[in-house]
């Protein structure tokens, strides 16, 4: 059977009533990882434990206990999450070798509901770029075209998850991470609300922005992998202490009664025709479930990507500070020398370690922070951030839900943004309004460029209302025309 | 904007040792990027408060009880260099 092309909530149930092993589930696609990653550079690590972690999950099935919600599914995991005695890089030199002595909540609660860990995904560096393409361990490529990035920062779990290596995936986002890439590989991808999920033992980026979040191939399973990962965590101070709604089981594609907004300024010139095109057939899609689509203005959502990029370098100068060579990770090679200065030891063990994406970040952090700059950069831009959350929540008194665009186009060809950072950047530019207004936001497949890669749209609530992202991903899934086209690797 | 002489004044800040090809190359890229954000420099925000959490969700906290967590072995395991239980760095002057 090809188990790849089951979803991941069907293994599940399967393994739950043993109809399949984990075991069986878990060597099928370690043997697909072993035959097609060597090509897209999707993993950097596969765990060798893996076969016998779903031996328990077995064990478990065969005395009668309950195996959990996620029983047997293999889930790729960013990594740039922890996984306690599993080496754990960030796409980085400086923790090429770091093997952590504890897991991440979020890899906790999946192994909790009986989920194995796979392997943990190529990623941009420390996740700072939006293509895979900073990566210490080359870049990933994308299973719709191999000349193609996957996007970033998490391309290696939306290149498993389209590359059917894996049934469900982990990403994290701070600017788009698991939104961008999710569009460009053709599956969903959502973002939680800030505090949704904990952060413990995500290795930090910036702390005011960073969420992890589910990547899926369908609605049910985006919303099944939440209820796991979502909740309080008592080593995250910043999770809330709200309940995690059964999503799943309340899917519903009825949409009357519904507003949709869509922001004026996310409909502008730079939206290739393409994108353009796959987006009004989403909003047709929305129409015919009974939708209202009402137009709105988020007029500071234009300057989101300068405020980010002042916040998430500044928090990221401060985070990668941690990285000095002494307690864990890189460090250069002084040996021989009888003598070491302590500011040689830290620069050099740094300059060494980071790679050029990430000391650029952590450079332009360093000045927005320092003496003389501070009010004029960091507060500055945090100042706007609270008047465009205000927005936000304005807006969200006329619709229920925003549709934009996940990005300008739909994925590029590897190598070609990388000289031009500012383009670079503006990949950017419908996805950081989400984090840093704190909202949830979801990437959804829509529909295909002319040349035959993925499209995806983004969805937009208020605080905590992950419940109409996934009612109105569900009704798209159901009304747009399903196009039979999958990966020249499936 | 940012000349390379702030840009060794930064790196040194930031504990980074650069080669001059990417002092260079760093001081044009982020002078365009801050060029990108000067931008928002006529935004209007006198007396607006900083928002630097965004859900602004009271801060849960818990007991302070001490509690059995990583062995300290396996931490110093994870070191670059290690002697015993303890890290070892290079003589540092």
């Amino acid at each position: 059977m090809d188990l790849h092309n089951v979803s991941m909530s069907d293994l599940a149930n399967a393994v739950r009533s043993n109809k399949v092993s984990a075991a069986e589930v878990t060597k099928y696609f370690l043997d697909r990882i072993a035959a097609l990653n060597p090509v897209l550079n999707a993993f950097i690590t596969v765990n060798p434990h893996a076969l016998s972690e779903a031996a328990e999950v077995d064990a478990k099935v065969a005395r009668g206990d309950d195996p959990g919600p996620l029983a047997g599914v293999p889930v790729a995991v960013k990594d740039l999450l922890c996984t306690d005695g599993l080496r754990t890089t960030a796409a980085s030199k400086m923790l090429e070798n770091f093997v952590p002595p504890y897991s991440a909540t979020v890899v906790r609660r999946l192994q909790g509901a009986g989920a194995i860990i796979i392997g943990k995904t190529n990623l941009d560096e420390f996740a700072m770029g939006s293509s895979n393409e900073t990566s210490a361990f080359g870049p990933v490529r994308n299973p719709w075209n191999p000349e193609y990035v996957p996007g970033g920062s998490s391309g290696g779990s939306a290149a498993a998850l389209a590359a059917g290596l894996a049934p469900a995936a982990i990403g994290t986002d701070t600017g788009g991470s698991i939104r961008q890439p999710a569009s460009f590989c053709g599956v969903y991808g959502l973002k939680p609300t800030y505090g949704r999920v904990s952060r413990y033992g995500m290795i930090a980026y910036a702390s005011s922005l960073d969420q992890a979040g589910p990547m899926a191939r369908s609605t049910e399973d985006c919303a099944r992998l939440l209820e796991v990962i979502a909740g309080h965590c008592r080593f995250d101070s910043t999770t809330a202490k709200v309940d995690v709604p059964k999503w799943s089981s309340d899917l519903n594609g009825e949409l009357k009664g519904l507003k949709v907004g869509l922001p004026k300024e996310c409909f502008t010139s730079e939206v290739e025709e393409d994108v353009e095109r796959v987006t009004q057939n989403a909003i047709e899609a929305l129409k015919k479930r009974g939708a209202e689509i009402v137009e709105v203005s988020i007029p500071l959502s234009k300057h989101a990507v300068s405020v980010y990029y002042l916040i998430a370098t500044s928090e990221a100068s401060s985070n990668l500070a941690r990285y000095d060579g002494i307690r864990y990770g890189y460090r250069a090679d002084f040996r021989g020398r009888t003598s070491v200065d302590l500011e040689e030891f830290y620069s050099r063990t740094r300059g060494e370690g980071f790679g050029h994406e990430v000391k650029r970040r952590i450079m332009l952090g360093t000045y927005a922070l320092s003496a003389g700059y501070y009010d004029a950069y960091y507060r500055k831009a945090s100042q706007v951030r609270r008047l465009l959350r205000d927005q936000f929540l304005k807006v969200f008194e006329q619709c229920d839900v925003l549709l934009t665009p996940v990005a300008t186009s739909p994925a590029f060809k590897l190598n070609s943004r990388l000289m031009d950072p500012i383009a670079m950047v503006m990949n950017d530019v419908f996805t950081t309004s989400a984090n840093l207004a704190g909202i949830p936001a979801m990437s959804c497949p829509a529909g295909f460029s002319r040349d035959g890669l993925p499209i995806g749209v983004q969805l937009m609530a208020k605080h905590f209302d992950e419940a109409r992202l996934f009612q109105v991903s569900f009704a798209l899934e159901e009304t747009l025309e399903r196009e039979e086209r999958v990966p020249h690797v499936f | 904007m940012l000349d390379k002489e702030t840009a060794v004044k930064v790196a040194r800040l930031a504990r980074l040792k650069l080669d001059d090809s990417e002092l260079e190359n760093y001081s044009k890229v982020l002078s365009a990027v801050l060029e990108h954000f000067n931008q928002i420099s006529e935004i209007p925000t006198d007396g607006v408060e900083p928002l630097v959490t965004p859900t602004e969700m009271p801060v849960s906290v818990r007991e302070d009880v001490v509690e059995k967590s990583v062995d300290s072995s396996r931490i110093v395991e994870a070191a670059p260099e290690m002697t015993g239980r303890l890290f070892k760095v290079p003589p540092v002057v």
